[in-house]
């Protein structure tokens, strides 16, 4: 069971010019990647807002005076000022902290659903392009057809019908999103099966489920890591959307596309607490969309744009 | 071709079979039915209506039946508005959501395409950048936040445009358009971007300028036919998104079309309903992208003859 080794001399041996499999050394890939994405100063500036935001929003409960849910009805709705930074919703709550509390749901389902996505899109792709025939073919047939399912429909019947429930929420939008990631592992898969290394795993005993866990995945990491930044935005996307139609996250919890959907019913009057989660919302998809593209760009090289 | 349309056309079937059924037992699993949430209807009219409906049938006959009828393109009657079938309100809702769609592609073809051309001429210049950037934009701000900006915007602030309505006042389409049209927009924005860089590098461009043509003649005449081929292999995708991700947009506008009665039915439990949109939707999603694919293999002869040599 020395495969470690086996792969490293491997890849010493013939330098097989993959984009991940790298010539000279195993951590050589990750700091070019790095140096890449250093030059890439949206991408960076992505990176630095995103680990701004999540530090904020694990501290929210400590470093905001005060509560989510309390009212102060005598204030009401009151434009942005030195008590209340962001203003105050038509029942006098905090704006700012009702935010801040909404970025923890916010984040916390993009960041859950994209996980369950990845578990299941890296498995079925990697399964697909290791078995390959027929297996191969049935399976991707099958994402064919979920494919052209309309989602978004189900989603909202899922949501409808089986009550407004978090947990139904990861796992609706997560059984959406595997699909693209499903198909990308597969056809990483299917090139790195023919190299060589994977061969003499195979000579020396190594079953499927090793060869799988200790030799694909990590070799697809590069394209399931841009595409995971990728899909964060897309399920935070999906979840306010949702909270905007009122099936998503329930009140009194606060999630972005719920305040949104406040925010759009006294517009006209209290133009703030529309535009303000909205910012909170777009500047979060800006930051990793940003992101996401430097990451491609650093990763796969070959598929920059210019 | 015809093999391979056929072929595709085939392979639809089973498609629609899953989404038929998956949605009828799903709205069946349902806790509560259409008729639970009148109050105060007595056992006796609830068992009458069910009789009606053939709700009290078991599931097996009711699907049966339902599936024949839809054979036949009968999507049944309506389970909240008595009277009305389900035909009657589709055939309501559609035009609306059909015109909206259309305006939205026509928006984005136009903004995207002309900005991505005008961004791929000058690459890593401003004239790339800011188109680039705008298109971004367009990604990240959902249309359930796009479209109250532009209503507070432009028809609060500024009154420019109507802020709701469909066909009532002058200008009243432009708004709902626009917003749909937002991420699509980008999206053909990247693409003819990225299409037209690469067909600018090309020798027949550099052929064409070595003979002395003026520069937006060779854009317009060598580079955009080939530029443009990514573009034209995303309309069909587009418009089936275009057509049923519209009902935020709808719900947003107040506009009386296909995406709305969607919302509505499903809160309301309206099964047959449900399951005429979703049917619907899910063969127009299938057509656009058989279209799409169609096209692709026609601009393509490469894919042509993968085709050729696989389906032989």
């Amino acid at each position: 069971m020395s495969s470690p080794e086996i792969n490293s001399t491997q890849q010493d041996i013939d330098t097989p010019p993959t984009p991940l499999a790298p010539a000279e050394k195993g951590s050589s890939l990750w700091r070019d990647a790095w140096h890449r994405l250093q030059k890439n100063k949206m991408a960076l500036l992505g990176l630095v807002v995103m680990v701004a935001m999540c530090i904020i929003a694990l501290l929210t409960p400590w470093i905001t005076v005060y509560g989510y849910e309390e009212q102060n009805l005598l204030l009401g709705a009151s434009p942005p000022s030195a008590a209340h930074w962001l203003g105050t919703d038509t029942l006098g709550r905090d704006l700012l902290t009702r935010i801040l509390y909404g970025s923890r749901i916010s984040l916390a389902v993009g960041f859950i659903a994209t996980a369950v996505a990845l578990l299941i899109g890296v498995i079925y792709g990697t399964v697909a392009g290791y078995m390959g025939g027929r297996i191969d073919a049935a399976m991707m047939r099958l994402v064919d057809i979920l494919y052209a399912l309309p989602f978004m429909i189900f989603i909202i019947l899922l949501m409808v019908i089986f009550g407004r429930n978090i947990l139904l929420l990861f796992l609706a939008i997560g059984a959406v999103e595997w699909l693209t990631m499903a198909r990308i592992v597969r056809g990483q898969v299917q090139s790195l099966r023919q190299q060589e290394f994977v061969e003499a795993a195979v000579s020396i005993g190594l079953g499927p489920w090793a060869i799988i866990r200790r030799h694909l995945i990590p070799n697809t990491l590069g394209p399931v890591i841009v595409y995971t930044t990728l899909t964060i935005p897309s399920v935070m996307l999906l979840e306010s959307f949702l909270s905007f139609l009122g099936l998503g996250i329930q009140p009194p919890q606060s999630s972005w596309g719920l305040l949104i959907s406040y925010g759009v019913e006294t517009m006209e009057e209290y133009p703030w607490l529309l535009i303000f989660p909205g910012l909170a919302l777009s500047l979060t998809l800006f930051a990793l969309n940003f992101l996401g593209d430097g990451l491609r760009d650093a990763l796969d090289p070959r598929a920059s744009k210019d | 071709m015809a093999r391979f349309i056929f072929m595709r056309l085939l392979q639809a079937i089973p498609v629609l079979l899953v989404v038929i059924t998956v949605t009828f037992f799903l709205v069946r699993l349902a806790p509560g039915g259409p008729f639970s949430a009148e109050k105060a209807v007595p056992p006796e009219v609830l068992k009458a209506l069910e009789a009606r409906y053939h709700l009290d049938q078991p599931v097996v006959n009711q699907y049966l039946s339902y599936l024949g009828d839809l054979a036949r393109g009968d999507f049944g009657p309506s389970f909240k508005y008595p009277g009305r079938s389900v035909n009657e309100m589709i055939a309501a809702g559609l035009p609306a959501t059909t015109e909206l769609g259309l305006y939205a592609m026509c928006f984005a073809l136009l903004i995207g395409a002309s900005a991505g051309v005008i961004a791929a001429l000058k690459p890593n210049s401003a004239q790339d950048y800011i188109p680039m950037s705008t298109a971004m934009l367009g990604i990240c701000l959902p249309s359930f936040l796009l479209g109250p900006l532009f209503m507070l915007v432009f028809g609060v602030w500024l009154e420019w445009l109507p802020v709701s309505g469909w066909g009532d006042i002058p200008g009243d389409k432009i708004l709902p358009a626009l917003t749909l049209a937002s991420g699509y927009t980008a999206y053909i924005a990247r693409l003819s971007r990225g299409g037209m860089l690469e067909v600018m590098s090309q020798d027949y461009i550099r052929t064409a300028r070595a003979k002395g043509l003026p520069e937006w003649k060779v854009v317009l005449k060598h580079g955009l036919r080939g530029g443009m081929i990514p573009v034209i292999a995303f309309i069909g995708p587009a418009f089936a998104g275009l057509l049923s991700g519209s009902f935020v947009v709808e719900t947003i506008f107040q506009i009386p079309g296909l995406g709305r009665f969607y919302v509505q039915a499903a809160f309301n439990r309206d099964y047959t309903m449900i399951m005429g949109t979703t049917v619907l939707f899910a063969t127009l999603i299938i057509f656009f992208n058989l279209l799409a694919d169609i096209v692709a293999v026609w601009l393509n002869p490469r894919l042509r003859d993968l085709y050729r040599g696989k389906g032989a």
